[in-house]
Formats: structure tokens, sequence, C-alpha cells
């Protein structure tokens, strides 16, 4: 009887009895099916933006094939690991944001770049979006919570190096994107209400002051160009006009895949990475967009669930930030194509073209379902 | 083991992380909600406005070029203006299949090949999107009227009114204004896309090139609805242009044509300068272009013939053209002997017709082979003794002669807004070794001291050194802008508008007094029985300072006498000449350049006189009230 039991729970016996392919490869279903989905509506759409270029659809699915294997081979790391090697992992991303600082490569004004010649150019920004959130987490989940105000001040700290560091690069939307993820560590943890409402009311007055008594005038209208892209409508603003065109002229049907065509003449710039919705918007109209916008919050759904699942405190906090930030990226780029938003440059989850984004994106969904699959079995009786 | 306090604070954590998943749930879905009521507002409720302009018209935003500021010379007259003029142009996009049309455009206007190959060019550097591009400029009442008659055949062909840079004085400024062209694709890349989105033309030499951003103004937009075919059905916004200031030069166009007058046909340079603020009054290149050719494209042919031209009308000779100074230099070199305590108003040099080196052979000649015989500082500038500076050269030295030659901004450019300024060349021993490989020679300090050997110098070098006598060693750069809406070009670069100059310390002599030694021994020069240019002072109801110069074009061997008659024309000396008057208190300071013309008294002198009376003197030639001196003319006795 008792050898029984001994052999009952075993956590050996219990996986076998309990596992899937899919759990032994420590990949969340769900989560795989969702995310695949999007890939083939961003192929689909890349196609029509891209006017049915074979070489950038190529060059996409490749780069989503590598997301896949990043996502998958990420899962296969166990939470606790990721925790013990968060602030080294933090420690040399800042290093690395420190030697762009210095030895950076430069293109297009903007030093975001290392680069070692005839071996690899990479953006040390790009790691930081994922180092962040872990580091935020690894952090406030060794301290009581909600987190005490020193504890608060010690995290913005942390947040507070790399954002200055990117932001100097300068690349606004990645420092942005960076400081949202240390954020959302911070409210998953409980961050006290008053001090949330706090911090949004002081940030008033702060930026009155400043633009009253700090800015220049040629900083007020760089300002002012940002935030109303539509007074220069020569520059920024041409493309919000003509994304607003089509994305209107799209209805509620769409005019059809392939169809489009404001996103055909040329009207539209960039339109098959940043401002790639207007074409989806144009082609699949309304119930297009807003069927893309349910699969986004099914992912969205998913890695709340997760997060609430997550055994450990760690799991919990880093779940939380990288699916909120998912969803800030989503809002953002819908928001600043349809003129809701300034425009800064930050793709669409998944259907924008570009490599690296959708390998950082796939990056964080492994840690996601490593935090989902790595469970004690006890948790699970 | 976990302790029972801690399993309950990890359910309290759980418990509170739930809570935010679920606040953070809440706000995915509001924020959600924001995205589909904006999708919803643009996609249903305006969705005719947004699929009119989609579908059947087209919403374009047309660039409002900026009108480009004015120039005017210093009493009004207008230099640069804007002219309307009809332009034809096409839209790729609209022309859908545009090489037939340009085929068209050829055909209906009879035109050739070569203006079908310049149109397809034009056209190629078109940037934006549906922009229509200018191809052919200044189109006659005929043009308009076949291209009207045709119009049903030339979709996105259009006949438009633009204002076009005009040069009113043509030939008179083409070297000091210059003119603007069509922008070209290496200017493109430079140019901010947004604010040139309406432009076609950029400044491209002279004050239009330098003062481009002072001139341009700002681009206005217009949101327009348009049909299919490109006609404009609405404004839906504008915003006017900020247009380019209007700018006012020191250049005077009545000294201007007197100066040219006074060349006469040769070729040559005159730059004339107002020592007190540096404003150039006169800047004459000769021969000189007509600007107007290059504002809407010159044509092939028309720039190889200014191009090949053998007396190079394309090349400012005031600016880029690099002459050895000769004697016109000495004043400084006088100057720099004086400070430098090497020689004294009264030290003397017996000169007998050429001037040796201890110990060597080689006869440096004196113009005047038979010798002057004594000399003293005054007469060595009156005669322009060559003998008495190589003695000067040798005793300062080529490392203080060059610093003080360097100091007179010979050998630096010296201007503070004329573009494309030549360096020219003050060599020193450095110079040497790095350039020749070699060490300096004994020998070459002795020419320099004449403004021979390696020194290479622009005309406007010469009048700045002048000026710089003139003012007494007080520094001020010689400047084109006098006034751009109230500022000047100091201003305009403290207000970040134009890249800053600096100005070079002022030249300060040990004793005040070596000024008036070297301007009284220019006096001496125009004024004085056995100056070299006596001739050019008769009869002047002004004192001249001067100072003639010959420089070489080519070399003369040792011991070989310099032949008119055996020297092709275009190998004979450049004349130079030098002035500033009145000399007792300096209005203008002039420097004179005849290409070929041998003489610098004889040819350069003259033209300089007339240049200063034509500034200083009234119709009745007597000296303008405003220039009339403090007390009465008198050169001034030796002390």
């Amino acid at each position: 009887m008792s050898s029984n039991f001994d052999r009952v729970l075993s956590s050996d016996d219990v996986l076998r009895r309990r596992s899937t392919l899919l759990q032994r490869l420590h990949i969340d279903g769900p989560l795989l099916l969702l995310l695949t989905t999007l890939g083939v509506v961003g192929l689909f759409v890349l196609w029509s933006a891209g006017g049915k270029h074979w070489g950038l659809l190529f060059k996409q699915a490749t780069s989503f094939g590598i997301g896949l294997t990043a996502m998958i081979a990420i899962a296969q790391i166990e939470p606790r690991f990721m925790a013990r090697w968060a602030p080294l992992a933090y420690a040399g991303g800042v290093l690395l944001l420190l030697a762009v600082e210095f030895v950076g490569y430069t293109a297009m004004g903007a030093t975001r770049w290392i680069n070692i010649p005839g071996v690899i150019r990479f953006q040390p920004s790009e790691f930081m979006k994922l180092i962040m959130p872990m580091t935020i987490a690894w952090y406030l989940s060794a301290r009581s919570l909600p987190p005490s105000l020193k504890h608060l001040a010690i995290a913005l700290a942390l947040i507070g190096v790399p954002f200055a560091l990117i932001l100097k690069q300068p690349d606004l939307g990645t420092a942005m994107l960076i400081l949202v993820s240390g954020a959302f560590v911070l409210f998953i943890a409980g961050l006290r209400w008053l001090w949330i409402i706090g911090a949004a009311a002081a940030a008033v007055p702060v930026a009155v002051g400043m633009w009253y008594f700090v800015l220049h005038d040629y900083q007020k209208q760089r300002i002012h160009t940002f935030l109303d892209p539509e007074s220069d409508p020569l520059g920024t603003g041409w493309n919000i006009i003509q994304s607003k065109a089509a994305i209107g002229s799209g209805g509620v049907f769409g005019k059809g895949w392939l169809l489009g065509t404001q996103s055909h003449l040329d009207f539209l710039p960039e339109s098959h990475t940043d401002f790639i919705i207007a074409v989806l918007s144009e082609e699949f109209g309304l119930v297009g967009v807003c069927l893309l916008l349910l699969v986004y919050l099914l992912v969205v759904a998913r890695g709340l669930v997760i997060t609430a699942q997550a055994q450990t405190l760690f799991g919990k906090l880093l779940a939380g930030s990288i699916t909120l930030t998912f969803f800030i990226y989503v809002f953002i780029n819908i928001g600043m194509v349809s003129g809701l938003l300034p425009v800064v440059g930050v793709p669409l989850p998944f259907i924008s073209y570009g490599g690296t984004s959708l390998v950082t994106l796939m990056s964080g969904f492994g840690i996601l379902m490593s935090i989902h699959t790595h469970r004690k079995w006890i948790a699970q009786v | 083991m976990p302790q029972p306090i801690q399993l309950k604070d990890h359910e309290r954590d759980a418990r509170l992380v739930r809570g935010r998943a679920i606040v953070g749930a809440i706000f995915v879905l509001l924020l959600t909600g924001v995205l589909i009521a904006r999708l919803f507002y643009l996609q249903v409720i305006q969705y005719e406005h947004h699929s009119t302009l989609a579908e059947n018209n087209r919403i374009h935003v047309q660039p409002l070029p900026p009108t480009r500021g004015l120039i005017y010379d210093r009493n009004g007259v207008i230099i640069a203006d804007n002219r309307p003029s009809f332009s034809l142009t096409v839209s790729r996009e609209r022309a859908g299949d545009w090489p037939a049309v340009l085929d068209t455009i050829v055909q209906v206007l009879e035109l050739g090949e070569e203006d079908r190959a310049l149109f397809e060019k034009r056209l190629r550097q078109g940037r934006r999107p549906f922009e229509p591009v200018p191809v052919l400029f200044e189109l006659s009442e005929e043009q308009i009227a076949r291209i009207a008659v045709n119009q049903f055949r030339l979709p996105g062909v259009e006949v438009v009114a633009q204002l076009v840079r005009h040069y009113p004085e043509g030939e008179h400024f083409a070297h000091s204004v210059g003119y603007v062209g069509r922008i070209n694709e290496q200017e493109l890349k430079k140019l901010d896309p947004v604010d040139y989105s309406g432009t076609h033309h950029i400044g491209k030499t002279g004050a239009e090139k330098f003062y481009e951003d002072v001139l341009h103004g700002q681009v206005g937009y217009e949101e327009v609805e348009t049909n299919a075919r490109g006609r404009v059905l609405r404004v839906l916004k504008h915003t006017d242009p900020v247009p380019g200031k209007d700018i006012t030069l020191y250049l005077d166009l009545k000294l201007q044509q007197a100066a040219e007058t006074a060349l006469a046909g040769r070729r040559g340079a005159v730059i004339a300068i107002e020592p007190a603020t540096g404003g150039v009054l006169a800047m004459v290149s000769q021969p000189s272009f007509n600007p107007n050719l290059f504002v809407t494209g010159i044509g092939f042919r028309d720039y190889s013939a200014l191009r090949d031209s053998i007396d190079r009308p394309l090349y400012n000779r005031v600016l880029r053209g690099l002459y050895p100074p000769g004697s016109t230099v000495k004043p400084q070199v006088a100057l720099a002997g004086l400070d430098a305590g090497v020689v004294n108003s009264a030290s003397r040099v017996f000169d007998p017709g050429y001037y040796q080196l201890p110990g060597n052979s080689h006869k440096y000649r004196n113009w005047n082979r038979s010798g002057d015989g004594w000399v003293d500082l005054n007469l060595a500038l009156a005669r322009s003794n060559d003998t008495y500076f190589y003695d000067l050269a040798l005793k300062l030295g080529i490392d203080r002669l060059h610093n003080y030659m360097s100091a007179f901004g010979l050998g630096t450019p010296v201007s503070l807004d004329l573009s494309e300024e030549a360096t020219g060349l003050m060599p020193s021993r450095e110079w040497k070794r790095i350039n020749r490989r070699q060490g300096w020679f004994p020998g070459e300090t002795v020419i320099t001291g004449i403004g021979q050997g390696y020194m290479l110098v622009t005309p406007l070098q010469l009048a700045q050194a002048t000026a710089l006598v003139a003012n007494r060693g007080k520094w001020v750069r010689p400047r084109l802008l006098k006034d751009a809406d109230g500022m000047s070009p100091e201003q305009l670069m403290a207000a970040h508008l134009l890249e800053e100059r600096e100005t070079p310390p002022d030249i300060v002599a040990k004793n005040p007094h070596y000024w008036d030694q070297v301007t009284r021994g220019m006096i001496e020069v125009v004024h004085g029985a056995r100056g070299t240019a006596h001739k050019v002072g008769l009869g002047s109801p002004y004192l001249i300072a001067g100072k003639s110069g010959t420089a070489q074009v080519v070399a003369i061997r040792q011991g070989e006498k310099y032949d008119r008659s055996k020297v092709r024309e275009r190998h004979r000396d450049h004349a130079l000449f030098v002035a500033f008057a009145p000399a007792n208190d300096p209005k203008i300071a002039v420097a004179v350049m005849v290409e070929n013309g041998e003489s610098g008294s004889g040819v350069a002198g003259p033209v300089a006189k007339q240049v200063l009376d034509a500034w200083l003197l009234d119709e009745h030639g007597r000296l303008k009230p405003e220039f009339a001196p403090p007390q009465t003319a008198e050169v001034p006795s030796e002390q």
C-alpha cells in the first residue's frame, strides 16, 4: 500500500501520465496556435502591402521560422534559471548600451548598433526589451509586495539607466517601450494606486514648467509636430493624412485582398512596415481589423491566464509585463496609424515586415511558455 | 520547507497579482474599445468622405514654394527679382504612359531630340509621387496656345505660372551676386526635403548661394482635393509660405558700371571696398556672362561656348584668380620692416640697379636697370625700388615676413560672405618642406620681398590688404551684405542663420606712426615727382595713396630682358594697381588687375583712378560733400 502510494506520487509517473508531446516540448498549445495564425495573416497582408514581392515574403517567413525556433528554445529554459541570471544579463545589457554610446555604429542619424565588421551587427536595445521586465521581476519577487517606496525607487533607477541610454541614441520608441515593460512589472506587483495617480498628477505641472521655462522654441516646434503631425503635412503628416484615407476608404467590409487602391499607388509610404495596418484596414475593412484585434485579445487573455496561474512570483510578474507590453505595441501602432497618437516607430506585432522585432516578440512568448510549462507537480494536484 | 507565515504571504501576493491582472484585462479591453471606436469613426462615420477621396478623387498636399527674397544694391536698385513666367509641368503618375506624352509635347511644340532628352532627365528627378515637375520654362503665347489646343492628348500636363528669378542688370553682377539654377541630385541630398518640396531653384554661386537660407523662406502647403485628371476641385486646408528675406548689398550699380567702363573691354578684375565697413562697393570680373541664362537651365551649346571661351567669362577673377602680387605688396612689406625694427624711415640702401646676396654671384635686378642710387623707405615705395625691398626682406627673414603678410590676409580667405574664394599662397618654411620637400633658400626670401616667387594672391586679398593699410590695421572682413531685414551679416551669424567666420586679429603696429610712413610712401607713388604712377595723380582734387605692380605670366630667364615684341599677347605681364583715397580719410580702397596689361602704373593705375573718381567726385568733378576732408588736403610734411 505504502509502496503503491509512493509510486503514484512519484513525479516521473505523474508527468508521464499527464504530459502530451507539446507539454514535453514545453510548448503552450493555445499560444502557439494564436501566434501562428497571426504570422500567417501577416504574410497575407505583406503579400499585398509589399507589392507581391516574393523576396520580401520569403524573408519574413524565414524570420518567422527563426522566431519560432527561438521561442521553443527559450521555452526550455527554466524560469528559476532566468531569475538567477537576470541581474547579470541586466549588467551585460547596460554595458552593451554604454558600448553603443561610445563605439556604436551610426546609421540614419542614430547610434543604435554595435558593429563587429564581417561578423555581426545588432541592437543591444532589442535585448533590453526582454531583460528589463526580467530584472524588475527578479528584484521585486524577492521583496514583500506591494513594493515599498525604497524598493520602488530602486526599481525606477534600474529602469531609468537603460531608458536614458536608449533615449540618447536617439530611439524614443524603443526607450518608451522599455520604460513601459518595467513599469508594468511594478503595476502587476501591486504598486499602490495612490502613487500611480500621484505620479500622473505630478507629471502635468512638471511638463508645463518644462514647456514654459526650459524648452527652446525649436524644441517646442518639434514636440508640436510630434503631437500633431498633421501640422506638418509635407513631412510626417503626409503619412497620417494618407493612412487615414486608406483606412477610412476601407469601410465595413474592405475592398478585398490585393484590391486596395491607396496603398498600391505609392500614396502610403512605409506601407509594409509601420503603416501596414492601413493596408489591412483598407482591404479587409472594419470587420477585418476587429477580427485581428480579437486574435490579439485572445493572445493577451492567454497571457493573463498564464500570469494568474504562474507558480512563482517571478513568473507572475514577468508574464504579466510581457503580455501587457505586447498589447501596448498593438495599441500604439494602430493608434498612431489611425491618427490618434503621435508617430513613433513601433511596428505592429507579427504583421509588420521586419525580422528583429518578430524574433524579440517570439522570444518573449517563449518566456511565457517556459513559465507556464515548467511546473512543480505538487501544485498541479 | 516553507514556513506558514511565508505561505500566507505567497497567497496574498497571488491575490494581489490576480487582482492586477484583472485590472490589466479591463484596461486592455478599454483601449481596444478606443481603437475600435476610432476605426469605426474613420471607416463607418467618415466612410463617405474617405471613400470619395480615395476612389474618385485624390487628396494631395501641394507645397506652396516661398517667394525668394529680392536683392537690392545700396541705393535700392533691384539686382535680382522674381518674374512670373509660364512653365510646362508634367506629373508622371497622372500622365500614365509618360514617355509617349513627352513625345507628344515635343511634336506639338516642334522641339528637337535634345529638348526631349532634357525633359526626360528633369522628369526623372521628380521627388514626390504625383508632383508636377516643370520641364519647360518661359513658354511663349504661341506655345501656351498649342498646349491648350492639344490638352486632350496630354494627360498630366499643365501650364502653370511660376515666379522665376530674373537679373535685370544682367552681366553686371554675375560674379558677385551669382545666380540660381535648378536643384541637382547632390544638392537634393543635402537639402531639407520638406522645406524645399516646392522649390525648384537654389543659389548656385555668389550671394545667391551664400545667403540661400536667408533668401529662400519657408514652404507653405495646401491640402487639395483633385479629380482623377489632376484638376483641383477644392482646397481643404491652406497655410501660407513665409517669403524669404529681401537683402540689400553694399554694391553700387553706378560704381560697378564705371569700373566696367574703366576696364574698357580688357580682361581683368576690379574690386572696391569701403574700409570702415568692409562693404564691397564694386566687384568686376571681365568678361562676364548673362546669369539669366542659368536660371531656367542653360542649353548645352550656350554653356560650352561660355566654358570653352579663351577669355573665360565664367572664371571669377576677383575671387579665384591667383596672381603673384608683385610690387603691390611693398606697402605691407614696408610696414613689416618698420614694425620689426629692421629699417626705419631714415635708413638707406644704395641701389646700383641690382642686389646680390653675400658670396653669391646671382644678381637680383631692380626693374630700373640703371639703379636709383641712395634710397630710403619713402623713395623706395615711390620708385617701387626692388633693391631696397630685397635687402629689407632678407633682414626680416621669411618667418617674420610670412607672419606679417598672413596678418594682412594674404594667402588666407579674407571675405565674410563671398563663396568660393581661393585661398592663395603665402609661402613659409613649413609650406615648402611639406609641398616641395626642400629647405627654404635665402634667395626665395629676397624675391618674396617684392611679391614674386611662390606667393599667389587674389585681387580680393590685395584690396583687403590695401584697406587694412587705410584702416591702420583694423580688420573688417569684406562683405557684400549690408542688411537683411534689418540684420547685418554678424547678426545673422549670431542667430545661427549663417555659418560664422571669425574676424582675424587687428594688426597693431608698435608705433602707430609706421602707418603714416607707409601711407606717405604710397601718396608719393601717385603724387610725388618721381612716383611710378605720378601721371595718375595729376590734377586730382583729393589725395590718393597707391601702389603699382606687375605680375609675371611667364618666367624670364636670368639675364634675359622682358621684350614685349617677343612675348605673345596672352603671355604678357598682368598689370596691377592698388589704391585708397582720400589718403588722409580713406573712404574707398581699390585693387585693379588687368590681364596682360603689362604696366601697373600705365594701364591699371588709370582704371583705379576712374573708379576712385566715380565714387568720390560729383558730376562737376568736385569731391562729394560727404567725402570732403575735415581740413584742406595737403601732403603730410616730412618730420
